[in-house]
């Protein structure tokens, strides 16, 4: 996945990023295609379920699967949808409203929700590793290990609302549902969406750092009569999260997916929400519109992580 | 001032100046959950100015951490030193503060690594790497400590070092990461530098070319020289002294010229019998038999008596001196030599 080949010319960064953009395009047009296939696969009409229990003329229904090309086979809806894409067409949900519209009024709150959770991993997970790196086997250390164990073996539904009954219900500290007090009523459902990664966040940190501390040039920063801070900022720290930082990077494309369950649960009116909603509602081209999205993202922040990595260690060279 | 220790060594450097750094009767052990491995066992040496002390010995005798015990690099725990001292300029490290230890890393004693590759930083340059030790000890600017790596790296001899200031560790050759290695060590103008195997991991024709620089610096500076190594090679041509090692102890020390043409312990002989290069007393290669010992369950009597041609076990021994009951300390056997077996006398042929 990661290409690593030791290369001194200039300028090669940039044709790697070319051409990772490049291979970008027929991954989103497989994917979408995918999704756009498990949509149409669905069972039931959606033109029905829109309708309820009010009865719809044979012509207005008729009028419906024409506009939205129901009727023709697979391929060719598929055709036609990314042809209106190409043109900044997402199209529009049975109830006539643009899919974009859609998606750029609740991106920011996924956007927020998704700082939130990152927020977190550096925050606790980095931290913690750091601490639990530093002082191995030490309490701390062992306080670490049983709870991200624990965190790490509990899905993350089942999390979700156990915090929601607990820290919502129970001791009313966090609001349950909804984002009427602002950036708090992103705290729990940011907590929980990052729980997992941060878990692995904390696991990764203290494993780099404890791997690092008896790394050789670690031995001769003290050998240079370097203060201690110094050896371990620069010389344990430094080196130790390359890999967390670019952990931490590409999780932020796959938190997305994470956003689905947390956004529901926690009646959040973000993008996950919406996919959740548009999959019951049978709305494929919201469903579809948003997913391949959430895949878009989740491929520039790999792109993203591999150049960082390249800036971070110089010893990663792009060929 | 503080009464210099009376040197536990006979063996003087060339010009008979007092030494600078002066190990005395050294222990370091290592408690691990399973068992306690007796690494260094009671070791002495002096260094002078601009003297060359070899420390030589096979893998796992405790000369790399004997050498960190000097310099205060230890990870305590596991590392324990229950015994020992350690002057340097009049002062013990092992009873200093951490920071004035700390403060004498560098412009006092400095070390060098066999591996240059992962004892340097991947993701600084070496221009940032060397000027660190201006930082640190002499609170110089960034781009002051650069200017002055530059220099260093002149100094050693690194082709076009302006150019390549800024470049990474891995994209040096061996033979010029160790010089940048060098050139980190000497920033501070040392009394006195710790060489832990420095040519171990280069080609031969790179190794000589590494000595030789290391030399020079020494004549430039007066620096004392601690050479650790296993190659006789290298003790015979840039060393004044010689410390043979074995199982975490000194068991032979004199000048090189005398040990390498008679030595005084049937290990220095067994070494000296099996390299064809150094010119030994006589014949044929013959290698020491047996695996160095585990130093967790050191033997009894003399440590290297399962793997001795000439030991003298229950009645062929004398009285007091059974090669597998007695320990031999290491004593003075001749003028100028010294020895820890019970028949070095037989050895040496005096
Ligand atoms: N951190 C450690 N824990 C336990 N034993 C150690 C440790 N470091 C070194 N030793 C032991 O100390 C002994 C001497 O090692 P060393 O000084 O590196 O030998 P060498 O003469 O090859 O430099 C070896 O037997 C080694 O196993
Ligand atoms: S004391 Fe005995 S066993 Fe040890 S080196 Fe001398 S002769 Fe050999
Ligand atoms: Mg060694």
């Amino acid at each position: 996945m990661r290409v690593s080949c030791v290369l001194t010319e200039e300028g090669s960064l940039g044709r790697y990023i070319a051409r990772r953009l490049l291979l970008t395009v027929p991954v989103l047009l497989g994917a979408s295609f995918l999704i756009f296939a498990m949509v149409y696969a669905l069972p039931g009409d959606p033109i029905r379920a829109l309708a309820g229990d009010r009865p719809l003329s044979a012509a207005v229904m008729a009028q419906l699967r024409e506009d939205f090309n129901l009727d023709d086979p697979l391929w060719l809806q598929y055709v036609k949808y990314v042809g209106d894409l190409f043109q900044g067409d997402f199209g529009t949900d049975f109830r006539g409203r643009p899919v974009l519209d859609t998606i750029l009024l609740r991106l920011p709150v996924t956007a927020k929700l998704a700082a939130v959770a990152i927020a977190f991993e550096i925050l606790i997970g980095v931290i913690a590793g750091v601490l639990a790196g530093i002082r191995r086997n030490g309490f701390f250390d062992n306080v670490v290990l049983v709870s991200t164990t624990v965190i790490v073996s509990i899905p993350i539904l089942v999390l979700a609302f156990i915090s929601q009954y607990v820290f919502g219900l129970q001791l009313g500290l966090f609001p349950i549902a909804g984002t009427t007090e602002g950036l708090y009523s992103y705290l729990l459902p940011g907590l929980v969406l990052a729980s997992g990664s941060l878990a692995y966040v904390a696991r990764l940190t203290r494993t780099s750092i404890a791997e690092n501390m008896r790394a050789d040039y670690v031995r001769t920063a003290r050998a240079k009569g370097l203060p201690n801070k110094t050896v371990i900022v620069r010389h344990t720290l430094r080196n130790s999260l390359i890999p967390v930082v670019t952990f931490i990077g590409a999780d932020i494309g796959t938190l997305m997916g994470g956003a689905i369950v947390t956004e529901t649960i926690f009646n959040l009116p973000g993008i996950g929400r919406s996919v959740f909603d548009s999959v019951r509602a049978q709305e494929g081209a919201v469903v579809v519109g948003i997913v391949t999205l959430m895949v878009l993202f989740f491929i520039f922040f790999n792109l993203v992580v591999d150049v960082l990595y390249a800036v971070l260690d110089p010893r990663i060279r792009y060929d | 001032m503080t009464t210099l220790p009376s040197s536990a060594s006979s063996v003087r450097s060339g010009d008979g100046s007092s030494p600078i750094l002066s190990v005395e009767d050294l222990f370091v052990e290592f408690r691990t959950r399973e068992n306690l491995v007796n690494a260094v066992n009671g070791i002495s040496y002096t260094v002078s100015a601009g003297e060359t002390l070899a420390i030589l010995g096979e893998s796992g005798s405790g000369k790399s951490v004997s050498a960190q015990a000097i310099m205060g690099i230890l990870d305590m725990p596991p590392a324990r030193i229950p015994n020992g001292e350690i002057w340097f300029e009049g002062r013990n490290l092992l009873t200093l503060p951490a920071e004035e230890q700390r403060k004498i890393r560098g412009p006092g004693i400095s070390m060098i690594f066999q591996d240059a590759l992962s004892s340097l930083n991947p993701v600084y340059s070496v221009g940032y790497q060397i000027g660190e030790m201006f930082r640190a000890h002499g609170g110089l600017s960034k781009k002051d400590a650069k200017q002055r790596a530059v220099e260093l790296m002149d100094r050693v001899r690194i082709p076009a070092a302006a150019q390549r200031v800024n470049d990474y560790p891995h994209q040096f050759s061996g033979g010029m990461r160790q010089r940048v290695m060098i050139a980190m060590a000497i920033a501070l103008d040392p009394r006195i530098l710790i060489a832990d195997e420095p040519t171990t991991a280069l080609d031969v024709t790179v190794q000589a070319q590494v000595m030789d620089l290391l030399k020079d610096l020494q004549r430039e500076t007066g620096m004392g020289l601690v050479l650790i190594t296993h190659d006789l090679g290298v003790v015979n041509e840039v060393a004044d002294n010689v410390a043979v090692m074995y199982a975490g102890r000194i068991v032979e020390r004199g000048t090189v010229d005398e040990v390498f043409t008679k030595p005084g312990h049937p290990y220095t002989e067994g070494l000296l019998n099996s390299v064809p290069q150094v010119e030994a007393k006589g014949g044929r290669l013959q290698p020491i038999t047996g695996q160095p010992p585990n130093l967790s369950r050191i033997p009894s009597g003399c440590p290297f008596h399962p793997r001795c041609p000439r030991r003298r076990l229950g009645a062929e021994a004398l009285p007091g001196r059974d090669c597998a009951g007695d320990r031999p300390p290491l004593r003075l056997v001749v003028p100028g030599r010294e020895a820890a077996c019970h028949y070095s006398e037989e050895v040496l042929g005096v």
